[in-house]
């Protein structure tokens, strides 16, 4: 998936990144991070740290919990598994809004 | 038997799916099997049997997503599966071990695995709970469309293991035609194929969960949530040191009564001389001080062991993320760091579950902060020696306050260490944090039990192997030379140890140590809790009366047993902490760096402390 996807994603579309708990949606694009500071992670590997855990297009993801300072990190269902990850981490998952 | 001749099943799968269980119960070895994602970090194998007498080599790989090597375990799987470890053999066969109630993922490595040209093996395990949840897998459909065969198992229960070493065994002996290796390192492109393909799977041979687990969902509405959640953690934490400290108490005097009956009967059989001395002062004074310990150790695994195997522990490091960030720490090494206030050596073998570089050498150099068991003996004799029996407030215990600073002061300096190496040594951005949270379950009491056989037995192997010879060691060098005819003072000061201990005493004079204080340090150095071993040593040969902590109470200052805490809080004394670092970082510079800080930070809180202390009087 380009770095653009999320200009091309629909006008619905949200990051994962800054939903909160019993958010429901569809994942329609999983980017590559943009300019990422040095010493991070590699955009592509973070990318496909991302699909490997199942954060890929298609995929059902709800937000069940947050962590208890800023509400970072999240816990999230990905299809029929539980994941935890950042909010920045999860800000390259690009997700339309679904009925629960 | 030969063994090259037996060939050889490789265990892959995702972490959490009961991989280790499987291998536990196809070869029948003594192997721990946890919740917590990634735990599975050392290469295992074992012998599996045939009822037909057939054997098989197994070898349980770490778990993992993918064949694209993310850290250190995952890249021992990707070598052993394509046969790229030197003198290891390729696996004949390849067993694909997914839990039956979460295949999205495990389909996708299950083709993956397909494209070594290898044969593989697809077995359906758990797949009890996936009945109970009321999930159908049409397995011939499964088996067709993914090209290989598929067994479904329950290794806990040792359901349909004779069948599945037999379908190994026949792929084994086929495993002559090996399809063309047609692995690669997956694109971004390739893992979206590759779960397209294994959604495709799922959906003609799987259907969904009538009767979904909820429980789960239920606890982590409790255990995750962001007050409640926090309270428990908390509180588990408390409980597990009011457990060590309280619980362990009686057999703690048993072991203690035990010893001291020992080594009367040994004076009264010995006679009198060096060998009584050695038998009674050296080897049953020594063992016994240092054994006494056992039950608290093995009271503190049976925590880590149940938060591990119960999945808790992943929900831990879910609530300790953002605290252990901000001091640059990831929220995978919270499980390193609590592991390491039992010891330090498995705490860091831990780390291997972290997988970038950077953060797993910051877990390292601050994990021996971790205020471990091997310290309880020393601070407890200092405490109970020194600080009065006494209550604050009301209800809390002084010593019991004390000992919770000395925690504390670990914590919050380790915390200190992290925040500087993150600004000094290295900066910019993080590991990311991502981490599948199993589904809870109940430990099973069998799997327990053999964990903590095997904690209880290293410990007292390594009590035997280590300690032993360095308190034999102690106890020649505080008696020889023997003190001359007619001097004064114990005879102790005479002795080499006595030597050792005046000579580095300029050294330590400025914290306020005595030359006793130093001669404890040096056998030490072996391990943290020779120390107390060693006092008793030099006292017990110095002449002196009635117990230990007695005699520490008369003869030392406050201040210099308030320095002498300060320094355990940081001092490098152990020389299995260092072999280990040096073997995970493959060289001598990161122990040697870790020696460095702690011994320098050991003297500055040791000569802070004494010098407080004594300005207030208590020298």
């Amino acid at each position: 998936m380009s770095s653009d996807a999320l200009r091309a994603a629909p006008e619905s579309a949200v990051r994962l990144g800054d939903m909160q708990p019993g958010f429901c949606g569809v994942i329609v694009a999983v980017r590559r991070p943009l300019g990422a500071a040095p010493g991070a992670t590699d955009p592509e590997e973070l990318e496909l740290r991302l699909l490997e855990f199942g954060f890929v297009e298609g995929a059902r993801v709800e937000v069940l919990h947050e962590g208890p300072i800023g509400g970072d990190p999240i816990a999230v269902r990905v299809d029929d598994m539980r994941v935890a990850l950042r909010r920045s981490e999860a800000m390259n998952v690009i997700l339309a809004e679904a009925s629960a | 038997m030969n063994l090259s001749t037996i060939p050889t099943v490789a265990l892959v799968g995702n972490p959490n799916c009961g991989k280790t269980a499987l291998f536990n119960a196809l070869t029948g070895s003594r192997q721990k099997v946890a919740n917590y994602a990634g735990v599975t970090v050392e290469k295992k194998e074992g012998l599996a049997e045939l009822p037909d007498g057939r054997r098989l080599r197994i070898v349980d790989l770490p778990g993992t997503y993918s064949l694209r090597a993310r850290s250190p375990d995952e890249a021992v799987t990707r070598d052993a599966v394509l046969g790229r470890l030197p003198g290891e053999p390729a696996p004949d066969v390849i067993l694909c071990v997914a839990d039956a109630t979460n295949l999205g993922l495990v389909l996708r490595l299950a083709l993956e695995l397909k494209t070594t040209g290898r044969p593989v093996v697809f077995v359906l395990n758990m797949i009890d709970i996936a009945e109970r949840q009321g999930i159908e897998i049409d397995v011939d459909a499964l088996s067709r469309a993914l090209g290989a065969p598929v067994k479904a198992t329950v290794a806990t229960r040792r359901r349909g293991l004779d069948t599945l070493l037999e379908i190994a065994a026949a792929q084994a002996e086929g495993a002559s035609d090996l399809g063309p290796d047609l692995w690669r390192e997956p694109s971004a492109a390739d893992v979206r194929n590759g779960h397209r393909a294994a959604r495709d799977l799922m959906r003609n041979t799987v259907r969904p969960p009538s009767r979904p687990d909820t429980l789960t969902g239920r606890l982590d509405g409790i255990l995750l949530h962001p007050a409640a959640g926090l309270v428990i953690l908390l509180g588990l934490l408390f409980l597990m040191f009011q457990a060590v400290f309280a619980w362990a108490a009686p057999l703690q005097d048993l072991t203690e009564a035990g010893f001291a009956a020992l080594g009367a009967a040994a004076t009264a059989g010995l006679p009198t001389g060096w060998m009584q001395g050695l038998v009674v002062d050296g080897l049953i004074a020594g063992v016994g001080s240092v054994l006494v310990f056992l039950p608290q150790i093995l009271l503190l695994f049976v925590f880590i062991l149940l938060l591990e195997d119960s999945g808790y522990m992943a929900r831990a490091a879910f609530l300790m993320d953002r605290i252990m960030g901000g001091a640059g720490l990831h929220g995978r090494a919270f499980i390193p760091l609590l592991s390491s206030f039992a010891c330090a050596v498995p705490g860091i073998m831990s780390t291997r579950v972290i997988d970038n570089r950077r953060d797993r050498l910051t877990t390292i150099l601050t994990a021996p902060l971790m205020t471990c068991s091997a310290r309880i003996p020393v601070y407890t004799l200092i405490i109970g020696a020194l600080i009065p029996e006494r209550t604050v407030g009301g209800v809390l215990s002084l010593q019991g306050l004390v000992m919770f600073g000395l925690y504390a002061a670990g914590i919050l300096s380790a915390l200190a260490v992290a925040f500087v190496i993150r600004k000094v040594l290295w900066r910019g951005g993080s590991e990311p944090f991502m981490m599948q949270l199993p589904d809870y379950k109940i430990p099973d009491p069998v799997n327990l039990l053999r964990n903590l056989g095997q904690k209880a037995w290293a410990f007292i192997s390594r009590a035997g192997r280590i300690i032993l010879p360095l308190m034999v060691l102690v106890w020649a060098l505080s008696t020889w030379p023997s003190a001359p005819e007619g001097a004064e003072g114990p005879a102790i000061a005479y002795s080499a140890a006595g030597r050792i201990g005046h000579w580095l005493e300029p050294i330590f004079a400025p914290i306020g140590f005595s030359w006793e204080m130093v001669v404890a340090l040096i056998p030490g150095m072996a391990a943290r809790e020779v120390a107390v071993a060693a006092l008793g040593a030099i006292y017990a040969v110095g002449g002196a009366e009635g117990d230990l902590a007695g005699v520490l109470s008369r003869q030392w200052p406050l201040a210099s047993g308030l320095a002498f805490l300060a320094w355990y809080v940081f001092a490098p004394q152990c020389v299995a902490t260092l072999a280990v670092v040096r073997r995970e970082t493959g060289g001598w510079v990161w122990p040697g760096i870790m020696f460095a800080y702690m011994l320098a930070l050991a003297y500055l809180a040791a000569f802070i402390v004494y010098r407080v202390a004594a300005a207030f009087g208590l020298s």
